[in-house]
């Protein structure tokens, strides 16, 4: 396959997987929910899971996408220095965005901030958005497309802390968000967290803590703590799904953390709704295409 | 349990002894209304083009597919934020005589007032579940000021046992999330005090 066969290939993979992500969970998501679900004792809660049960088979049966509010696209690139095809990713992702959503079909989410007109695309400046890590000695790409609605981009904030509000800081940082905007977007949440030095570090953080899957553990023994810590206090608050009451309502908390500068602490958190979209795909160097979020899906 | 589905037109003797918190559902009319008709109606005293008297809004902006001329098919449909109208509820429900508001969250003082004097229900649609939602839809009946673009278009919709739509605030002027906020208020602190304990990592 020459370089243009392959870019045309890999825009319609990635297209097609968008749009797959759209209306259907991936796996770590859906068995979480069904461990809520299975869980759960209120009987309010319990109608709310079995319409979300519902709602899922619904949207892979009739293939339409799950929420109506399919985002504004972001993907993640973790990608290798020596892959081959690093200065087309922009415009593969770009076309790949563009054509999901003529076909899927997603919603027209891309407004244009100060001339303020949708483009009726779905991408416009800057967006999807990007977020690129290069791996040193790979050649492979690992891309995380991502589209979270209106509702549960909304919560999204963060604080520098002077250190001596410490880490206190950070666990109510999160939980007044939680109990007050977390209500409206889409409980069971996923709370993504990052922590580090300036502002912008952390949000960037906040974000990649969220693709990570729900259930998984910080390698950082403390910061393993801190999201148990956080998930338990959450969790018996008793929120509940839709933030209407419950047992439990959260699909996880992530943290992600880098060095920080010796007088400041800085907390970011973004959040994702229960219905998280977010895929995961590995494309080696020759463009053979691996899916690891949903399984039973290939290219 | 047997479910409970209230059908349009609805009178206010039919809302009593509905509380928070309980579970209905509607067969019958709904019309999606949000941010640009409230200001209409509201702020630019336009008249609505679609007559809700006894019947039901929907704050939801659709994805709808057009299938021919002024024919349509609800593609999916969920409840947007109920927020956004909370300022101009009160008069629009003073207004319209509209029975039952059909969005997502909370509300505030206003629709309290309003579910109250006028005998309204606010319901939450578990959001997130927009394909459930479409396919209670039966048909797409009318479309108005359809100038507005799709999400704000006035899509009434004939629904059947449209649901679950959970009571947010009640004839009485209960509010289901205000009371729970106080319990998750009231629980934080203690949770919060016990965390300290345990993240003391700058010594």
């Amino acid at each position: 396959m020459n370089k243009e066969e392959q870019v045309l290939r890999m825009t319609k993979i990635v297209s097609d997987f968008v749009g797959h992500v759209a209306k259907v969970l991936p796996d770590d998501v859906q068995e979480k929910i069904t461990e809520l679900a299975n869980d759960e004792r209120n009987p309010l809660a319990k109608t709310i899971y079995a319409t979300m049960k519902e709602n899922m088979k619904l949207a892979k049966e009739l293939s339409r996408p799950s929420c109506q509010d399919t985002g504004v696209l972001q993907y993640w690139v973790k990608v290798g220095a020596n892959y081959p095809l690093l200065g087309e990713l922009e415009s593969i992702l770009r076309n790949a965005t563009y054509q999901a959503t003529q076909e899927t079909p997603l919603r027209h989410n891309c407004v244009e901030t100060f001339d303020e007109y949708n483009t009726g695309k779905n991408i416009g400046t800057l967006a999807p958005y990007i977020l690129w890590d290069i791996v040193p000695d790979r050649d492979d790409v690992e891309i995380f497309p991502y589209m979270a609605g209106g509702g549960c981009s909304l919560p999204g904030s963060g604080k520098t802390l002077m250190p001596g509000e410490g880490y206190e800081g950070v666990a109510k940082f999160v939980l007044d968000l939680m109990t007050s905007y977390g209500l409206n977007a889409c409980p069971p949440l996923l709370i993504g967290v990052g922590v580090a030095t300036s502002i912008d570090t952390a949000a960037l953080l906040s974000k990649k803590a969220l693709m990570r899957p729900v259930s998984s553990v910080a390698p950082n023994e403390r910061a393993a703590k801190m999201e148990q810590l956080l998930e338990d206090g959450i969790n018996s608050l008793h929120i509940g799904p839709q933030g209407m009451g419950g047992d439990k309502c959260l699909l996880g908390v992530n943290i992600e953390h880098g060095a920080r500068h010796p007088s400041v602490i800085s907390v970011a958190v973004n959040v994702g709704c229960w219905n998280h979209r977010r895929g995961h795909m590995v494309f080696d160097k020759d463009g053979q295409c691996t899916i690891l979020s949903h399984s039973g899906v290939t290219y | 349990m047997e479910k409970k589905v209230l059908t349009t037109p609805i009178q206010r003797k039919d809302l009593e002894g509905i509380k928070a918190g309980d579970i209905i559902y509607l067969t019958g009319h709904i019309t999606t209304c949000r941010d640009v008709a409230h200001r209409r109606l509201i702020e630019l005293g336009r008249e609505l083009p679609v007559d809700v008297r006894d019947g039901a809004i929907l704050h939801a902006g659709p994805i709808v597919r057009e299938l021919g001329e002024d024919t349509f098919e609800m593609v999916s449909v969920g409840p947007t934020t109920s927020m956004r109208m909370e300022k101009f509820e009160y008069d629009f429900v003073k207004e319209t005589g509209v029975r039952l508001i059909v969005g997502k969250g909370g509300m505030g003082p206003n629709t309290e007032r309003a579910c109250k004097e006028f005998g309204a229900l606010h319901l939450v649609f578990p959001a997130g579940n927009a394909v459930l939602a479409a396919t209670e839809v039966e048909e797409i009946e009318s479309a108005n000021w359809r100038e507005l673009g799709m999400p704000e278009t006035l899509w009434t919709c004939r629904v059947k046992e449209f649901g679950p739509l959970i009571v947010s605030i009640d004839t009485e002027g209960n509010n289901w999330f205000e009371q729970k906020k106080v319990e998750y208020n009231a629980k934080k602190e203690e949770v919060l005090e016990s965390i300290y304990q345990e993240v003391k990592f700058i010594k």
